[in-house]
């Protein structure tokens, strides 16, 4: 994978799904990416943001509480250079066009397999 | 009267959940019809849906499938959340698919996630059930959807 060498990158995981959130927690193996927290909710998320300042985010949107997209807006507007990779099983366009508006910089659909998780993180990390 | 195209973006966004999630594809067995709502395995994900139509579609599921997706999936974590959380996760491609199929025309819900084999299944009386079996490898779920 091609990343930005040199740097190092914090990585903050949000899904309201255990098994997804292990999931990208044993496929984020690049070299200078750390992971600093994982949340359940938007509402957990903005907490360990505002904590643990990340550069790159993995946001579900379905999510209780608060959804993927109102806290993508709340995240940019925290941190406009924050990198956010949508991973969510909401498969039409016009749900990957509002995330994209509201300042996600990527989208992956759920079901995914290793490889197009890897690939969609190291193209946020470029 | 559900169309094929209609039934086939459900059972597709099944089948696409095992075939890369678990890197091995599902099979379908003969789909049937029924009247009221068929029994259900101790793990279901529901979808409530109006609009165009109204009713419910639901992935239900044995423990024992659930167990070997999970490992497939590199999950070692085998308790009953993560066994909802799962059933829940089908539910949610399922939705998916749907809401990019049919777009605006459907208003399709949050999955839910039932346990037991005599949960409450928030069917609408009178509607009949198309059945379709979902197999894989030694073990069988049922995708129900029950449409106006």
């Amino acid at each position: 994978m091609n990343v930005r060498p040199g740097r190092s990158f914090k990585l903050l995981i949000v899904d309201d799904s255990n098994i997804m959130r292990r999931r990208i927690e044993r496929s984020q193996q690049f070299e200078g990416l750390e992971l600093v927290g994982t949340a359940g909710n938007g509402v957990e998320a903005l907490e360990l943001f505002r904590q643990t300042d990340p550069d790159v985010v993995t946001m579900d949107l379905t999510m209780p509480r608060m959804d993927g997209i109102e806290c993508i807006a709340k995240l940019v507007a925290l941190k406009p250079a924050v990198r956010i990779l949508v991973i969510s099983a909401l498969a039409d366009k016009a749900t990957a066009v509002e995330a994209m508006e509201k300042g996600a910089n990527g989208f992956l659909n759920k079901p995914f397999t290793d490889r197009q998780l890897n690939e969609a993180i190291a193209e946020l990390m470029r | 009267m559900l169309y094929e195209q209609e039934l086939k973006t459900f059972v597709e966004g099944t089948t696409n959940f095992f075939e890369v999630a678990a890197q091995q594809p599902a099979t379908i067995g003969s789909p049937y019809l029924m009247e009221g709502p068929p029994s259900v395995h101790e793990y279901t994900g529901v979808i409530n849906i109006s609009g165009k139509r109204e009713g419910v579609v639901y992935f239900t599921a044995p423990k024992a499938m659930l167990t070997v997706l999970l490992m497939k999936m590199q999950e070692n974590d085998f308790s009953h959340e993560t066994m909802r959380d799962l059933v829940g996760e089908v539910a949610n491609t399922i939705s998916g698919n749907a809401r990019r199929d049919f777009g605006r025309d459907f208003v399709i819900s949050v999955p839910s996630v039932l346990t037991g084999e005599r949960p409450q299944m928030p069917q609408k009386p009178g509607l009949r059930s198309f059945i379709i079996p979902i197999n894989w490898r030694s073990h069988s779920a049922k995708l129900v959807v029950s449409l106006t």
